[in-house]
Order: structure tokens, then C-alpha cells, then sequence
């Protein structure tokens, strides 16, 4: 039924980095961060994104699946089966934390499409996007965490230090970082509940409410969207999908899709610009993002970072050599890097956005 | 001759204490309730339509209009309704006739759904401080952009790539079709004024472009209905948007009558017909017997306005209005303009007024619902119309998914209309509905344009103050945003109709 909206509601933490030169940082960095904003999140669910930590399988899409159930796995396993060559299937390796008594079965695959599978017009990426669609929607106790090539999500119940631990997250090494601990005041602690939420190499941590999550997500169906879980972040993640990767805006202007400009700044604008920026608001006036948030946004290419078009959620960012950071608040930047050359507020809607280099 | 049995409605008495001889009275009716006995005011009761101008205008407030005490004996199933109307067919033979509205108790859904709004964990907007934008523009949009940033980084529309014409709103509102003739020239002077000063549009109707509404053209969209009343390529080239009549939401399925007495020189010329003749409109579009023909009729006129103007089609929300809208869409319309059953109207019989259509609430959802489903939502907007009586309508008519609404009634009552429903006698005493000069000549378009302005930007703080309630800056977030409406009181089906949650779910 479309209009069984599933709406969580929380406050977060997040916090992010990126060495523009593609040089790997262990988790430790990242943990350290998030664990300083412990008490913007409630327990109830912590999380991280890591790109560029299976240099090895780089070529191979990396599943993050969690089960509930035994028979959800076998259900996904056939599937992957029967339209995936698989290279490699794992346990995602974990360590005993005391406070995390149950956990879901967490597996990783790294698989690549059965050539044949894919129908003529379609392509990979498609396919790889149907598949989590319908392991989402359909597969009862079974959930992908994450589905690109070389990243990574490790999320869960607990707090940023206990799911940290859990993951052994010090243990991967990866050129952009990303964290996040909630506050959910009306989920039930689910593990696919925690962020980052991600697609194919789309990664996104976000800190808000989207009040236009309604006709975003009525947007997104329209365009085959299968919107299936207890929070309206991924509504942020698939229209990054939809707007970068089958529009083909760049990033830039995706950001300017999501946080438009006001008409008023718009009405200023030359000519070209004016007709361009017009043009561009009124076709993509069901994708704005409404309403408190800041976000991060990992790809396999960089980093971006931005807020709601009038800043109703913090974001700090940070430079220092070939590092930028980027979190809620200053204070977990400089835990992990204490003399920051240059430390900025970025302003409402403006996009930071940093490009891995080469 | 027979004394008619038809009840009088109404009781209009004069305090003859108060009254100081004054004769406005006689002068403001439209309808000759009022005569001079040569001491004395004598009313005609039976005549009164209960318009309320005499009340307005007595300078010593001696006049009470009531409804007549005298009813049939109360009946469940023979109300006094019922019973009136057979008398009225049994002594004339003609069908009854009313201006404006479906005023039956049916359901307005509208009452039964509530906005949500932020409370802790996200902020209020308050509209006072920050921006709240309520622009809207009308139009097909592309499915996707493709755009190009130049050296310095500017953003580009790509080389070649065309919008579609678009109609720029600077608020979700528009003037409903109300054509010279059914309305007067003043009427539709000030609803021009009014939509040039608010940014929006109003829509001539079926009945030409009188010259002087010439100043306002960037602000009014020109109608071809099935009378095709002075259509020409200059009047197609007129106006911001042109728009295809098909049906309203008051009288789906049939014509329009407009009687040789409200066609006098002025009406006549602007619509290309003799003086005093009857101007009918046929019930279709003789041109249009079908889907097909209506696409060639859309594509007749992008070509006649050489694709820079939107062509709108409006329907009557019957049935099946869903399939309709989505056959119009694909036909090659930019905006789908709705009516619902309680849509106003000059004239039109009881029994189609009263008994056929859906009502709007029901039309949005199921066309925007529709659209979404085939992947064409983007093809055209959707306008709402027929019962917009608030801004808390209107906003709910845009979370249920419309672009946005336009209203007539609403309009009327600003300069002065009370509803009393007899607009088909060509007698309002507001000046509104009538041709007759001494009538039409009491409303001041300069005031009442000024009026008509105050209710729109009413509306729009009411709106804006709305989408601030609801965490949101910008009328595009609440749009086909149905997550923030919860139904109170209606079943489980009209709730998945309607595509919202019941309250407190
Ligand atoms: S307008 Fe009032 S005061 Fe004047 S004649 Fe009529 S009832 Fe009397
Ligand atoms: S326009 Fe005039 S005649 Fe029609 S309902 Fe309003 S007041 Fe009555």
C-alpha cells in the first residue's frame, strides 16, 4: 500500500572523513569521532560506511546482508545463486561485546552478475538495485546493509563504541570514513534501522527529519523505488540514485536538487543561469528535501556533506593536509585531529563537496 | 389564473419604525422585491432570493430577510425541497434551474481530514522569519534535465534543450473559468486586476476576451469550450495558457444555455454573435467524439500558439475520472484542470447538479495516484477545482497531490455574491451575474479587484503559515505530500482511496 508511510523519527550524530589522495585511515579514527558524540544517540543504533576495504575483491559487488532468520538466508542465497557468480562467501567476521546479546546472522558475499541475467536495455547497476529492491521488500528477516564494490556498511543496535567493537572496524583501512549514532524515539531497535543507509556505492548518513518525505518517497515509487524500511533517510540515498547515477546530474547539482536556492536568489541570477536553476527547481520540485537535516553522502569517488536550505541541523567541516572532515560537531573533529588548518560552518544548503583525486 | 402553490423561500420584512423612505431598497434589487406605494416601501415576498444587497444597503438596518416560517409538514423523504420542485415542474413544465453549487448535505471530505504538523523532534518554520515560497509553475515537465556547467562553472540548460511552456504562479491559486456573459465585464475586470496584482490567473471562460481586459493578458487564460465563442488566433495568442472546456463540475455531460437577454452589444461583439441571440453551447465539443480527436484538437492549438502556450484541458470529475485524466494527459495536454461536483455554475439543471460527479477530494487522489502509477505524473499538472472554499481546502487539496486550485465562488463572494443560487435569472443585484447595465455598473472593479487581492493574499499567509506548521519552506514539499493528512471518521476504503492513514495511526 503506498500510503503505509513508515516514519522514524530521531536525532543524530554524525561525523565523516576523506583523504583526497586515496590513502587508507583504519577505522580506529572514525570511532574515536563518533564515540565523542555518544550522547547525541540514544543506544539504540550506531554505524559506519568505510570505502576502498576490500581492495582485493575490487571488481566484485560487496554484499552486507543481515538475516533474521535462517530461511531468509537460504531464500537469498538461492536467488544470488541463480543470477550471481560468487567469489567469495563469509561471515562478517565479529567480536563478543557484552552488551550485544543478540544479533542477527551477518553475512558478506562478493558476487558479480550472471552476464546473461541482465536483460538487453537493462544494465548492472539496474540489476544489482532490483535485487536489493526485492531482497527489502520481499525477503521477510532478511536485509542488504550495503551493495557496492570495494565499501562497505557496519551498523547495528548499540552505541558507537559497542557497535564499533563489534564490527572490528580498527581492523579495515579505508580512504573515506563515515559514522553515525541515533536517537530514534518511535522505532524499535532493528539493526537494518541503523544508518549508514546505502546503494550500490551510495552511502548516507543523515542527521534530521525529512518533512517532505511523503511526496519524496511518492517520487521515488514512481520511478520503481521500492521504499521498504522504518526511516525516511533512504529516501536521501535513493535519490542520490536516481539523480547522479540514472539522470546523470553530477553531484553538484544533485546537491542543488535536494537543497534548491530560493526563488528569491534564483530571480537574481543572469539569463542562462536564471532559465538553468528555474528550470532545473520546478522539474525536480518532488525531490527538494524539506525539513531539518544535515548529511553526509559517500561514494567511491568522495565526499559530500550538506545541510537543509536553512541550516536547521549542524554541520562542521575541517581541513587539514589531504584530510577534510566533516561532522554534527566540531568538538569529534578535533578529537581525531586537534589542529585543523582550516575549520568552517558550511551554510545552509551549500554543498562541501571533496573528490577523490586521480 | 391560479395563485402558485410554490412556497415563497423567503420573508422579507421592512421595521416600518426604522425605516426612513429612502428607496434604496427598490433601487439595489435586482430581483423587484421592492415597489413604491407612493407612502411607503411594498414588498413582494415570493420574489426575493434572499441576495442580501437590500440588507447591506438600508442605511438604517430596517430590513430582515428570513426564511419563510411556512414549510410543508416535516417529511424525511418529501422535504420541503422535494416538495417545492414538484410544484414549481407541475405548474411551469420546465426543468428547475440554480446558479452555483451542489447544496445537498453530501460529505465534504475536506472536513474529515486534518493536516499534521511538527512538534520536538522537527522545528516549526516560522513564516514571519524565514522564507516561505509558494511559487508554482504549471506545465509539462521533462522526465529528466540534462544540463552542463560552463568553463567558470555555471549552470546551463544542455544546447538545444527547450522547456515546455510553463504558467508562473507566484502562489498556488487560480481564478476559475467564469466567461463574459454568464459573468459581467466588471465581474471579470476584477478577478483580471486581482490576478495581475497576486501573480496568479484568471480564465476568460468560454466567452472571448473583451479589449478591455487587453492590459492584463500576461495574468489570463483563454478558454475553448463547445460554443467556440470568438476563437481566433489572436485570442488563442492572448493570454498565458489556452484552455479546452470539455465539461464542469456542476453540469458534467451537458451544454450551456446563455439566453438572448444576458447577450446585449458588449457580450454580443466580444463573442462574435448577433446582439439578443441565444448563445449555446452544445453539450460535446462537436469536434471531439473522442480521445483521439481531442489530441488533435490539443495539437491544433499548440500549433495555432506555436507551442509557447500550455494547453489545459478541463474535465468534469465523473466516474471515471481517473482514466479520463490519464488519457488526457497522454493525448498531450500540460495541465489537467479538475471539477468537482460541487463546482459552481450560471445555470444549470438541479438534476444534473445534484446527482452527478464525484467530488473533488475523491478526483485528486485518484488522478494523481493514477499518473504516478503510469509514470506520467510529470506530463502535466493538475489543478483543483469545485468546493475550494478555505485555505485549509486548498492546502489539502495540494497535499492530496494537485498543483494547484482555483476558485469561483469564493471569488464571487468578494464582491459581494452570497450564494442565493439564481444567477441563471440574470438578476444579481451585486452586479455580478447579470448584463443589466444599472446592475452591473455598482461593482467598482478598482475596489472589489482590491478586495478579491486581500482574500489571495489572505490565502497565501494562511498557506504559508500552514507549510511553517509543517516543519516545510516551500509549497513543492507539501504537494501530493498525503503523509501529512490523517482522516478522521471515514471508512477504511475511502482512507485507501484517498491514499492517507486514519488519525491517530
Ligand atoms: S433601504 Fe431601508 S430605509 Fe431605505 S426604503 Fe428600504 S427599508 Fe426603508
Ligand atoms: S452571483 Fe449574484 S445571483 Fe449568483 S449567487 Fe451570487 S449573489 Fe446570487
Amino acid at each position: 500500500m503506498t500510503h503505509n508511510f513508515q516514519k522514524d523519527i530521531a536525532g543524530c550524530g554524525l561525523t565523516g572523513l576523506i583523504d583526497k589522495k586515496g590513502k587508507g585511515v583504519d577505522g580506529s579514527h572514525i570511532k574515536t569521532s563518533l564515540s565523542l558524540m555518544t550522547d547525541r544517540g540514544n543506544g539504540l543504533g550506531a554505524g559506519y560506511a568505510a570505502y576502498g576495504i576490500y581492495p582485493e575483491f575490487e571488481d566484485y559487488y560487496a554484499f552486507h546482508v543481515m538475516y533474521d532468520f535462517e530461511s531468509s538466508r537460504m531464500e537469498v542465497e538461492e536467488i544470488l545463486k541463480a543470477n550471481y557468480d560468487i567469489e567469495k562467501k563469509e561471515e562478517i567476521p565479529t567480536a563478543k561485546v557484552e552488551s550485544i546479546v543478540i544479533n542477527p546472522l551477518l553475512m558478506r558475499y562478493f558476487v558479480k552478475p550472471k552476464a546473461e541475467k541482465i536483460r538487453p536495455g537493462s544494465n548492472e547497476k539496474d540489476f544489482v538495485v532490483q535485487f536489493v529492491m526485492k531482497v527489502n521488500s520481499e525477503i521477510e528477516g532478511a536485509y542488504v546493509f550495503s551493495s557496492g564494490k570495494n565499501m562497505g556498511a557496519f551498523k547495528g543496535v548499540g552505541n558507537p563504541q559497542e557497535i564499533g567493537d563489534f564490527f572490528k572496524i580498527e581492523e579495515y583501512t579505508g580512504y573515506i570514513w563515515t559514522g553515525h549514532t541515533r536517537f530514534p524515539t518511535n522505532t524499535p531497535g532493528w539493526w537494518g534501522g541503523a544508518h549508514p543507509f546505502t546503494l550500490l556505492d551510495w552511502s548516507i548518513v543523515h542527521n534530521g527529519e525529512i518533512s517532505s518525505y511523503g511526496i519524496n518517497k511518492r517520487y521515488l515509487e514512481m520511478y520503481g523505488y521500492k521504499l521498504t524500511l522504518l526511516t525516511d533517510t533512504e529516501v536521501v540515498a535513493y535519490l542520490f540514485d536516481l539523480l547522479v547515477r540514472r539522470h546523470g546530474l553530477d553531484i553538484k547539482t544533485a546537491c542543488t536538487v535536494l537543497a534548491a536556492p530560493f526563488w528569491k536568489d534564483i530571480d537574481r541570477l543572469d539569463d542562462d543561469e536564471r532559465e538553468a536553476y528555474t528550470t532545473l527547481r520546478s522539474t525536480y520540485a518532488s525531490a527538494l528535501l524539506n525539513g531539518p537535516f544535515s548529511l553526509l553522502f559517500g561514494h567511491s569517488k568522495g565526499l559530500v556533506g550538506i545541510n537543509d536550505r536553512i541550516k536547521l541541523r549542524p554541520l562542521v567541516a575541517a581541513t587539514k593536509g589531504d584530510m577534510t572532515y566533516m561532522a554534527s560537531e566540531e568538538s569529534a573533529i578535533r578529537e581525531i585531529c586537534p589542529d585543523p588548518e582550516r575549520v568552517w560552518a558550511p551554510r545552509a544548503g551549500d554543498p562541501v563537496i571533496v573528490e577523490r583525486e586521480g | 389564473m391560479f395563485k402558485s402553490h410554490v412556497l415563497p423561500e423567503y420573508l422579507a420584512t421592512i421595521d416600518t419604525d426604522k425605516c426612513i423612505r429612502c428607496k434604496r431598497c427598490i433601487h439595489n434589487c435586482g430581483w423587484g422585491v421592492y415597489s413604491w406605494s407612493g407612502e411607503r416601501v411594498l414588498i413582494d415576498t415570493q420574489k426575493c432570493v434572499k441576495c442580501l444587497r437590500c440588507y447591506h444597503y438600508c442605511p438604517v438596518e430596517a430590513i430582515e430577510i428570513e426564511d419563510s416560517k411556512t414549510r410543508y409538514k416535516d417529511n424525511s423523504s418529501w422535504t420541503y425541497k422535494n416538495i417545492r420542485n414538484i410544484k414549481k415542474q407541475a405548474e411551469t413544465g420546465g426543468m428547475p434551474l440554480s446558479g452555483m453549487g451542489c447544496d445537498l448535505p453530501l460529505p465534504i471530505l475536506f472536513d474529515n481530514m486534518l493536516l499534521d504538523a511538527c512538534q520536538v523532534t522537527n522545528p516549526s518554520i516560522d513564516p514571519l522569519r524565514e522564507p516561505m515560497e509558494l511559487r508554482t509553475y504549471l506545465g509539462k515537465k521533462p522526465d529528466k534535465l540534462e544540463v552542463e556547467r560552463t568553463k567558470d562553472g555555471k549552470l546551463k540548460l544542455k544546447e538545444g534543450f527547450k522547456m515546455t511552456p510553463q504558467i508562473k504562479l507566484d502562489a498556488p491559486f487560480m481564478f476559475s473559468p467564469m466567461s463574459f456573459g454568464s459573468i459581467s465585464l466588471n465581474a471579470q475586470k476584477v478577478l483580471a486586476m486581482a490576478a495581475k496584482e497576486c501573480g496568479i490567473v484568471m480564465n476568460t471562460g468560454e466567452g472571448s476576451l473583451h479589449e478591455d481586459l487587453l492590459p492584463y493578458t500576461d495574468h489570463v487564460m483563454v478558454q475553448v469550450a463547445s460554443g467556440r465563442f470568438g476563437v481566433n488566433p489572436d485570442y488563442l495568442n492572448a493570454g498565458v495558457a489556452c484552455e479546452i472546456k470539455i465539461g464542469q463540475g456542476a453540469k458534467p455531460g451537458i451544454g450551456g444555455h446563455l439566453p438572448g437577454e444576458k447577450i446585449p452589444l458588449q457580450v454580443a461583439k466580444t463573442r462574435m454573435i448577433p446582439v439578443g441571440s441565444d448563445a449555446l453551447s452544445p453539450a460535446p465539443q462537436h469536434d471531439i467524439y473522442s480521445i483521439e480527436d481531442l489530441r488533435q484538437l490539443i495539437y491544433a492549438l499548440k500549433e495555432a500558439t506555436e507551442y509557447k502556450k500550455p494547453i489545459s484541458v478541463k474535465i468534469a470529475t465523473v466516474h471515471n475520472v481517473a482514466a479520463i485524466a490519464s488519457g488526457i494527459v497522454r493525448a498531450g495536454a500540460d495541465i489537467v484542470y479538475l471539477d468537482g461536483f460541487r463546482g459552481g455554475t450560471g445555470a444549470a439543471p438541479n438534476v444534473i447538479r445534484d446527482h452527478m460527479g464525484i467530488p473533488i477530494e475523491h478526483a485528486i487522489a485518484a488522478v494523481d495516484e493514477r499518473l504516478r502509477q503510469e509514470g506520467i505524473r510529470n506530463e502535466a499538472s493538475v489543478v483543483a477545482a469545485g468546493g475550494i472554499r478555505s485555505a485549509g481546502d486548498a492546502a489539502k487539496a495540494i497535499a492530496l497531490g494537485a498543483d494547484a486550485v482555483a476558485i469561483g465562488t469564493a471569488a464571487l463572494m468578494t464582491m459581494g455574491c452570497t450564494v442565493c443560487g439564481k444567477c441563471y435569472t440574470g438578476n444579481c443585484s451585486w452586479g455580478i451575474t447579470t448584463q443589466r447595465p444599472e446592475l452591473t455598473a455598482r461593482l467598482d472593479p478598482e475596489i472589489f479587484g482590491e478586495r478579491l487581492a486581500n482574500l489571495i493574499r489572505s490565502w497565501k499567509h494562511e498557506l504559508m503559515e500552514v507549510l511553517g506548521a509543517l516543519g516545510v519552506n516551500s509549497i513543492e514539499s507539501l504537494r501530493g505530500s498525503r503523509e501529512r493528512i490523517r482522516g478522521i471518521g471515514l471508512d477504511t476504503e475511502t482512507l485507501d482511496m484517498l491514499g492517507i492513514k486514519a488519525a491517530g495511526t
